[in-house]
């Protein structure tokens, strides 16, 4: 054992590509699975919701409008800065989800290559879902899939890192910027996550972490007007229930099922409105 | 001068401005405008909207679902009849033929004397003076096709020779045929001046000038060569010569019909428009009738102002006219031939 | 007072005598039941509701209100047709179905664009050449799909979801009754249908004709009814899912409902849509777009053009040449072959549009309203144009759902942008111009489902429909309209 008093980290809320501490102040104290203390972390507020909103909407044109192959670049070089952390990633899911060495390394790997999947498909949405539709008419008509706007996350409360990936990452490929509300036992994995896309040039606004109670931060993402879409897949179904209707207030797009096969599109259509275009066809 | 009122940006106050109400008069070539040079015509034609094909086509074809039936069917037959130049324009026409299409286009229905008259007999310039005896005293004018009809590939000497042996020869008016080749390379000058100058040779007989549409393939090409044509003095604007593939079209008649209404909106002189070539239905002569009525307005639904050029279509509308009136099917051997 | 009634124009003097189509053609019933497990019955509780001719006042039948025992009865029917029958029927059997039925709805299409007419008021010209081809065109379409799903991009061997709810509004009766059932029967999906209440006489038709196709008893059951049909079929457990076309507000309410429940949903609501108008558009074919952008169907369309944005360099002359054509346009007997804008479909209706454009003037917009003589008896409204508009006015805010057009400016694309993407609403918009990078530009920066480019109201069974944001979510038409039938 070493003699060297260790240097712990703060963990803070990610806010347009900043990591500030809660506007209320607030922290909370974050156990291992085993009941260790691990850390005390932010604990976000209705008024950081709003910032972070404030903040996605102000990222969310910029992104989408970036070239699919720029956002698939950035999303790599996330993949590419985990690859880097592995070892980091793995204590914390370890300890976060009382799991064995080997088993969080499998899992971060599966997370890493999770990434890898989604940077894959930035340029390929609007071929997939998109494409030319034949008219009867001298029209050309084509559907181009676009980003819905701010997707709202309440992400997946098992798993801190692979539930994780899939919930964020499935809206930002598509050009949505996200606010996301990280899992509340296990919130490390996905603070560290948010501090590695500050550095894999993900632009400020588009990914926006908050840590905190769910039951609290959940409600104001859910009647936000100014978040398009949200995902409930980390509320248990009563709660969902609630927080879908209240998305009904502005006819969100809302995400629930979280048991889709790791090969199923569905939480990336979730996230995408297909838009028509017609043009005349004529000399 | 008139380069400012032809923009299409509209600088008067708000009011509407209906072609009916200007007073008109068919003007004489000293009335119309002169553009001093291409530059400026060049200006004034790019300055004109694009016209979208799909757009155009859809109108004109809601248009031809217009329903026009019983009291206004009829008083739109004869209306047509009235605007009927009948036409010949064979290689093979001689003098007999010509009188006898002259007698036909004075009393279409000789067992019928409400029948109107046609507008015009319209023939080549040699026969201009046989037509001209057979109408004498007549209100039915003399059409004569010049300028080397149907291409128009001569010199320019000989298109206005052709003009002034016709107009000599009694033509009331002249159809002309622009040079299509000159217009689709750019040479704008050179078409607006030779309708200027057979214009200036025509003397009192109206000129209508042919654009031949099918081989400017384009609406906007249309449109600009509308708007050239009346720039340079046309009394009538018209599609087709009816010896190429394309003739006249419902779609080209209202991009025709807009720019006469818009350039006399804008210039306050009240150009024709003739559509000829392919027209030998009552049904079709009624969808152009509803494009003139809704597009330019009632003011043009005149023979001073609308024609059909037409060989065949007149004895359609003579058909349905009897079929009104006795609420049967008639034979087409009622009528004579030509 | 704004009121400047359009000064008149001697367009149109070649007076089109009346040419109205036969009423005799559409043979309506006395009564209509409700179609339910292949077969017309009363209603429970034997209650009823006339249906107008809102152009007229007249009554033109009489068709049963279902109670909640019978949505009951309808989704027993829908479930047990769908696990005893169409969930093992193959999808080219259900494609063989689906073109019948297309077929079908060809051959008695005079009688129902007479019957569309008279139920909902719109003109003769828009039932026969727009609706009912349309209609048509849909159960054709998505007839090939039905036995293609594997290749519709969703994975192999999608499954359909079940039993669906469907509940369509009455500006487009018939049509919207294909956009529902043609794509949820060709994903193996069994319906439950509900109508407008003013409008339910051409889906009763349908149920005819799908009794001529012998589509399986059950597989389709059409119940007629008021809101209080439409909320008991929202609520009820044994459907699977949700399709609503409708008001927004309504849309909020179906969502919150079906919130706690494992229904799928899709909505397609309300619009502003947004007409842009740039000074290189090619200007005649836009002011006709711009006309068929609002005053087609009456201006019945969530997705109409009723906003008009245009570029201030032109604005005097595209006011001008519109209110002109406005002047133009023939108001009256929608049964007239020659009439353009017919009867508004209800008195509720004419209601909503009087009490907006009455607060439109109020606001200080410059009404223009044609000066066409409207029929005394029925629903009418004249056609209308309102300049001088402020984006935060009623009028350019909220959905009129009425011949009612309001003028805005802009000065750069930028700003023509912003001005279109700023409201709650993201159904369709409209750009002209004949620069088309510019257009793309615009087209990719628009927050809408559908944008037309010099041209408006266009749709195709093969072309996805439908909105962002409180428009609504879901496509119908195309291959992305399978999607909100199948559990993928």
């Amino acid at each position: 054992m070493s003699d060297r008093l260790d240097v712990r980290k703060t963990y803070k809320l990610l806010i347009n590509g900043a990591f500030p501490r809660s506007e209320s102040g607030r922290t909370y104290e974050v156990l291992s699975e085993h009941g260790d203390f691990l850390a005390n972390v932010a604990q976000g507020s209705k008024k950081d919701v709003r910032d972070a909103v404030v903040a996605a909407r102000g990222a969310q044109t910029k992104w989408s409008s970036a070239s699919a192959y720029n956002r698939g670049q950035v999303i790599y070089r996330l993949a590419e800065m985990a690859e880097s952390r592995r070892a980091e990633l793995g204590e914390h899911v370890g300890l976060a989800e009382g799991l064995g060495a080997k088993q969080s390394a499998k899992s971060v790997a599966r997370a890493i290559d999770r990434i890898v999947w989604y940077a894959g498909w930035t340029d390929k949405i609007a071929q997939v879902f998109g494409g030319a539709n034949p008219v009867a008419g001298p029209f050309f008509n084509f559907s181009v899939p676009k980003a819905c706007g701010v997707v709202g996350v309440v992400a997946p409360q098992e798993s801190s890192l692979e539930a994780f990936v899939d919930a964020v990452l499935a809206p930002i490929c598509s050009g949505n910027s996200v606010v996301a509300v990280a899992s509340e036992r296990r919130p490390t994995p996905s603070v560290l996550l948010g501090e590695m896309s500050a550095t894999a040039d993900f632009p400020p606004g588009v990914l926006n972490i908050l840590t905190g109670a769910t039951g609290e931060l959940a409600p104001i993402l859910a009647s936000h007007e100014d978040v398009d879409g949200i995902d409930l897949s980390g509320l248990d179904e009563v709660v969902a229930n609630e927080l879908h209707a209240l998305a009904a207030g502005s006819i969100k797009r809302v995400y629930r099922s979280g048991h889709d096969a790791p090969a199923s599109t569905r939480r990336l259509r979730a996230f995408i409105e297909t838009a028509t275009v017609w043009h005349t066809i004529g000399q | 001068m008139f380069i400012a009122s032809v923009g299409r940006v509209s600088t008067v106050p708000l009011r509407l401005v209906v072609p009916d109400e200007i007073d008109v008069v068919i003007a004489r070539s000293t009335d119309a405008p002169i553009v001093e040079s291409e530059a400026q015509l060049r200006t004034v034609l790019s300055s004109l909207s694009g016209v979208d094909a799909v757009g155009v086509e859809a109108r004109a074809a809601k248009l031809a679902t217009r329903s026009i039936k019983k009291s206004t069917k009829m008083s739109a037959i004869d209306m047509a009849i009235s605007m009927v130049d009948l036409t010949t324009l064979e290689g093979a026409d001689t003098p007999g033929r010509v009188q006898s299409l002259c007698t036909k286009a004075l009393r279409p229905d000789p067992r019928d004397l409400t029948v109107p008259s046609v507008a015009a007999v319209c023939v080549y310039p040699d026969l201009v003076a046989q037509a001209r005896r057979t109408l004498a005293g007549s209100a039915v004018a003399v059409a004569a096709v010049a300028t080397a009809f149907p291409s128009g590939r001569a010199s320019m000497a000989v298109k206005l020779l052709d003009v002034r042996e016709a107009v000599a020869a009694g033509a009331d008016e002249i159809d002309m045929v622009i040079d299509r080749g000159a217009f689709l390379s750019g040479r704008l000058g050179q078409v607006y001046e030779e309708i200027v100058a057979v214009k200036e040779a025509c003397g009192d007989a109206h000129l209508k000038v042919i654009l031949e549409t099918g081989e400017l393939v384009t609406y906007d090409n249309v449109r600009r060569a509308s708007w050239l044509a009346m720039l340079a003095g046309a009394d009538f604007i018209k599609t087709s010569t009816g010896k190429v593939g394309v003739n006249a079209t419902q779609p080209v008649a209202l991009v025709m019909l807009e720019a006469v209404r818009d350039f006399a909106e804008t210039n306050g002189r009240v150009v024709g428009v003739k559509v000829a070539g392919g027209i030998r239905t009552t049904k079709d002569a009624m969808k152009y009738l509803v494009i003139v009525n809704e597009t330019a307005g009632s003011a043009w639904l005149t023979p001073q102002r609308f024609r059909f050029g037409a060989s065949s279509l007149l004895n359609d509308l003579l058909m349905q006219r009897l079929k009104q009136q006795r609420g049967a099917y008639v034979r087409p051997d009622e009528f004579s031939g030509d | 007072m704004n009121d400047k009634n359009l000064e008149k124009s001697r367009l149109g003097a070649l007076v089109y005598d009346p040419a109205p189509e036969s009423a005799s053609i559409a043979n309506i019933k006395p009564s209509y039941g409700l179609f339910i497990d292949g077969a017309f019955s009363d209603a429970s509780s034997h209650e009823h509701f006339v249906t107008l001719n809102p152009a007229t006042e007249e009554v033109l039948s009489t068709v049963s209100r279902a109670s909640d025992a019978d949505v009951d009865r309808a989704v027993s029917s829908a479930r047990r047709a769908y696990e005893k029958v169409w969930s093992k029927t193959s999808g080219a059997e259900r494609a063989k179905y689906l073109f019948r039925i297309a077929r079908l709805i060809q051959e008695r299409s005079r009688e129902l664009a007479v019957v569309e007419t008279l139920d909902n008021g719109k003109p003769i010209r828009e039932s026969r050449d727009i609706d009912i081809p349309l209609a048509a065109a849909h159960f054709f379409y998505y007839a090939g799909w039905a036995d293609k799903l594997d290749h519709a991009g969703y994975g192999a061997n999608p499954q359909p979801l079940g039993v669906a709810g469907q509940i369509i509004p009455w500006n487009f009766p018939l049509l919207m009754a294909a956009w529902k059932l043609a794509p949820a029967l060709a994903a193996g999906n069994t319906c439950v249908l509900k109508p407008a209440e003013t409008t339910p006489l051409t889906a009763l038709v349908l149920a005819e004709i799908l009794q001529q196709a012998e589509l399986p008893s059950g597989v389709v059951n059409i119940i007629t009814g008021d809101g209080s049909t439409g909320a008991a079929l929202v609520e009820h457990p044994g459907v699977d899912k949700i399709a609503f076309t409708g008001s927004t507000e309504v849309g909020r309410l179906i969502q919150q409902r079906v919130a706690s429940s494992a229904k799928h949903l899709t909505l397609e609501l309300g619009g502003k849509g947004a007409n842009i108008v740039f000074e290189d558009a090619p200007i005649d074919e836009m002011i006709e777009g711009i006309i068929d952008g609002i005053f087609f169907n009456q201006g019945h369309v969530c997705c109409a053009g009723s906003r008009l944005l245009v570029q201030e360099s032109i604005a005097d002359e595209v006011l001008r040449r519109l209110v002109r054509r406005v002047e133009q346009l023939r108001v009256g007997n929608p049964m007239d072959k020659n009439t353009d804008v017919g009867a508004i479909n209800s008195a509720a209706q004419l209601a909503r549009i009087e009490e907006l454009t009455a607060f439109g003037e109020r606001e200080g917009a410059t009404r223009y309203s044609s000066s066409c003589v409207l029929p005394e008896k029925g629903y009418w409204f004249a056609p209308t144009v309102f300049a001088d508009v402020a984006q935060s006015h009623r009028i350019a805010r909220e959905e009129i759902f009425g011949p009612v057009l309001s003028v805005l400016s802009f000065r750069t694309p930028e700003e023509a942008v912003a001005k279109a993407n700023n409201t709650n609403y993201g159904l369709a918009c409209g750009v002209w111009s004949e620069k088309g990078s510019r257009t793309l530009w615009v087209a990719e920066r628009l927050r809408a489902g559908v944008i037309w480019a010099n041209t408006y109201n266009r749709f195709d069974p093969a072309s996805p429909f439908g909105g962002v944001r409180e428009s609504g979510f879901g496509r119908e038409g195309g291959r992305q309209g399978l999607e909100a039938y199948l559990n993928v």
